[in-house]
C-alpha cells in the first residue's frame, strides 16, 4: 500500500459496504497513530508488522504483506492465478461492473479479491486464501467463491490444512444471488474437510461482515481474530437504522465476540505465526 | 406512490365494481353485467401479472396477502405437529418447524413466517430470524437426518434480523453453521422461495438438492433498497436496482440458481392460497419421488455438485 504512485490517490474510490475506516500506513517517514495519534517512525512501524509501536494500533494490510509474514522463508506457491471475474449480470450503477473490476485490477495488480496458495507454517503443510480488501472492499463474488473453494479441495486433495484469512465488507452486489450462493458453495467445500478430519483455521481481521462472516469465515475448528477487528453480521449503521439506537462502545470487536464465545482467541499481528504454528501443531492428523 | 408500484389497482378496481354490483340484485341484466366483468378480471389479471418488472414482483413478493409457510403446510401437510426450540436459549417464531404427512409420507417442514396483523407481524418479529430461529431448524433437519425423513422448506424473509442480542448470539455462526451441516445432510431435501429470498437468512434454510421458486418470487443478495442506498446512495433508486440485481425467478433459473419456477394463480399466490398450494404440491411430490430413489450418499454429493458449479467466472481458456 505504501507503495503505490501517488496520482492513484486523486481516484474516487467507490464505496463498498464498510463500516468505520481503519488507516493503512501512509506515504512519509513519520506516521501519526490514528488511534493514539503519537506521531512514530514509519521504518518501525513497518518492522513491527504494521502496528503502531505505542499502542498496538494494527494498520491495515494487503494480502501480499500478510503471507509474507506467515509462510516458511517467505515462500509459497500460488494457484489458480487465471481464475478471473466477469459481469454476468452486466451490472451498472454510477459505474458499470466491468469497468469498475478493471480499475480495481489495475490498483492492487490482482485479478479480483483474493489470493490462493500452498506453503509450509512451521513444516506443515497448508492450503491458503488471503482476501484483499483493497480489491471491492474485499466483497465475495464468484471469484472469490470459487478460489476458496479451491483452496479447501487443495487441502482436501493433499492432506493440508486451511488457512483462510478473512477482510471482506460481506457480499459483492454486482453479482446478485451468484454472490450470495458462493456462501453455500463454500460451505459445502467445508463439510466435506470437516468430514475428512482436516483442519480449518479462521483468521478474522478487521473488517469481516456481513455473507462472508455468516460463512466460512465462522466455520473455522479454530476461529481468531486480530485485535479490535470489526466482525460481525451485520453492519453497525443497519443496526443502529434498525433499532434506532447508538450502539455500545466496543461492539462487534474482537474483544466483545470473544466475550460473547464466539472466537477462541485473539491474536496480535507479530505473534499470529507462531500461534498457527502451535495450533497447527494439535490440529495437523499424525 | 410511483407509477410503477400501483400496477394491482386496475385488478382492485375491478374487484370493487364486481363487488359493489352483487349488492345490486341477481335480475339477468345484473348477472350478465356480472359475468362481463368477471371475464375482464381474468384478462387483466393474466395480463397485468404477465408483464411486471423486477420491482412490481418484488412487492407481489411482498404483497400483504401472500401465502406464509402455516398457510402451505395448512393445504400441503396432514395431521401437522409443531415443534419449538432451539434448545439451547428460545424459540424463535419467525421460523415455524414441524412434521405431518405430505401426500403419503413423514416429512420435516420448516421456513419462515410472516405475521398478518400488526400484532402477529411483531410475534413474528416480520419473518426476519434472530440465531435461535435457524438453530431450531438445523435441530429440526437433525432429527429428520436421524428418522431418515425428506425435508420440505419454505422461504421468505427479509433478511436474518439485525439487532444487537442477534449479534451477540452469533447471527454469523448461526447461518454459517446450517449452511455447512445442510451440506451434510443425508437426506431429500426441497427449498421453495414462496415469497422474499432475502439473502443470508434466506439461503440459511435453502441448501436444498431442489431449490423452487414460486413465479412471483424474488432471491437476491440484498433488498433493493439496500442496494439502492449503498450503490447508488440513494434509497429511492429500488427500481434500478431491483431490475439491476436480476432476484426474479425467470432470471435466475438461467443462472443456474433455480431449478423450478413454480406457476402462480392467477392474479398471485394470495388469490387462492388452496389452489396454490397444491400447485406448489405437485413440483414438490414429483421431485421427492425423483429424490427417493437415491441412496444418502448421492444425495450429498448431487446437493454438493448443484452448488459446487454455482458461479460465472474465466479460468484462463475456459470459463464457467
Ligand atoms: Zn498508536
Amino acid at each position: 500500500m505504501s507503495g503505490r504512485m501517488a496520482w492513484f490517490k486523486k481516484e474516487k474510490t467507490p464505496k463498498q459496504p464498510q463500516a468505520e475506516r481503519r488507516f493503512t500506513v501512509p506515504e512519509g517517514l513519520w506516521v501519526k497513530c490514528p488511534d493514539c495519534k503519537e506521531i512514530v517512525y514509519k521504518k518501525e512501524v513497518l518492522r513491527n508488522t504494521n502496528v503502531c509501536t505505542k499502542c498496538d494500533y494494527h494498520f491495515r494490510i494487503g494480502s501480499r504483506e500478510r503471507l509474507d509474514q506467515l509462510f516458511d522463508m517467505g515462500r509459497y506457491q500460488e494457484f489458480a492465478t487465471e481464475v478471473a471475474p466477469l459481469d454476468p449480470l452486466q451490472f451498472v450503477d454510477s459505474k458499470s461492473y466491468e469497468k469498475r473490476l478493471v480499475d480495481y485490477q489495475k490498483r492492487t495488480g490482482l485479478k479480483d479479491a483474493v489470493i490462493t496458495c500452498t506453503g509450509t507454517i512451521g513444516g506443515h503443510p497448508v492450503s491458503m486464501a488471503v482476501m484483499e480488501y483493497g480489491f471491492m472492499g474485499g466483497s465475495m463474488g464468484s471469484v472469490v467463491g470459487e478460489k476458496v473453494t479451491r483452496a479447501a479441495e487443495q487441502a482436501l486433495k493433499d492432506q493440508r490444512a486451511l488457512i483462510v484469512i478473512a477482510c471482506s465488507g460481506g457480499a459483492r452486489m454486482q453479482e446478485g444471488a451468484l454472490s450470495l450462493m458462493q456462501m453455500a458453495k463454500i460451505s459445502s467445500a467445508l463439510a466435506q474437510l470437516d468430514v475428512a478430519g482436516l483442519p480449518f483455521i479462521s483468521v478474522l481481521t478487521d473488517p469481516t461482515t456481513g455473507g462472508v462472516t455468516a460463512s466460512f469465515a465462522m466455520l473455522g475448528d479454530l476461529n481468531i481474530a486480530e485485535p479490535k477487528a470489526l466482525i460481525g453480521f451485520a453492519g453497525p449503521r443497519v443496526i443502529e437504522q434498525t433499532i434506532r439506537q447508538k450502539l455500545p462502545a466496543g461492539f462487534q470487536r474482537s474483544e466483545f465476540l470473544v466475550e460473547h464465545g464466539m472466537l477462541d482467541y485473539i491474536v496480535e499481528r507479530n505473534k499470529m505465526r507462531d500461534k498457527l504454528i502451535s495450533s497447527l501443531r494439535f490440529l495437523m492428523p499424525n | 406512490m410511483f407509477e410503477e408500484d400501483s400496477f394491482e389497482e386496475p385488478i382492485l378496481d375491478l374487484e370493487r365494481r364486481i363487488e359493489a354490483l352483487s349488492d345490486t340484485g341477481d335480475d339477468p341484466a345484473t348477472r350478465n353485467q356480472r359475468q362481463r366483468l368477471e371475464q375482464e378480471l381474468r384478462e387483466i389479471r393474466e395480463r397485468i401479472m404477465s408483464d411486471l418488472t423486477p420491482w412490481q414482483k418484488t412487492l407481489l413478493a411482498r404483497h400483504a396477502k401472500r401465502p406464509y409457510t402455516l398457510d402451505y403446510i395448512e393445504h400441503m401437510i396432514e395431521d401437522f405437529v409443531e415443534i419449538h426450540g432451539d434448545r439451547k436459549f428460545a424459540d424463535d417464531p419467525a421460523i415455524v418447524a414441524g412434521f405431518g404427512d405430505f401426500r403419503g409420507r413423514p416429512v420435516l417442514v420448516l421456513g419462515h413466517q410472516k405475521g398478518r396483523d400488526t400484532k402477529e407481524k411483531i410475534h413474528r418479529n416480520f419473518g426476519m430470524p434472530r440465531p435461535e430461529g435457524y438453530r431450531k431448524a438445523m435441530r429440526a433437519m437433525n432429527m429428520a437426518e436421524k428418522f431418515r425423513r425428506p425435508i420440505i422448506t419454505f422461504i421468505d424473509t427479509p433478511g436474518a434480523y439485525p439487532g444487537i442480542g442477534a449479534e451477540e448470539r452469533g447471527q454469523a455462526e448461526a447461518i454459517a453453521f446450517n449452511l455447512r451441516e445442510m451440506a451434510k445432510l443425508t437426506v431429500p431435501v426441497v427449498a421453495t422461495v414462496t415469497g422474499e429470498g432475502g439473502s443470508g437468512g434466506a439461503l440459511a434454510i435453502g441448501v436444498g438438492n431442489r431449490v423452487n421458486m414460486l413465479e412471483h418470487s424474488v432471491y437476491s443478495v440484498i433488498s433493493p433498497e439496500g442496494c439502492a442506498a449503498i450503490l447508488w446512495r440513494d434509497p429511492s433508486k429500488n427500481r434500478e436496482a431491483a431490475k439491476a440485481m436480476r432476484l426474479t425467478a425467470q432470471q435466475l433459473v438461467g443462472l443456474d440458481i433455480v431449478d423450478a419456477v413454480i406457476k402462480e394463480v392467477s392474479g398471485g399466490a394470495h388469490v387462492d392460497a388452496a389452489h396454490q398450494a397444491e400447485i406448489l404440491g405437485d413440483v414438490v411430490d414429483e421431485q421427492l419421488r425423483t429424490l427417493e430413489s437415491l441412496n444418502g450418499e448421492e444425495l450429498t454429493a448431487q446437493r454438493h455438485e448443484r452448488f459446487r458449479q454455482l458461479g460465472k467466472f474465466t479460468d484462463g481458456a475456459l470459463s464457467a
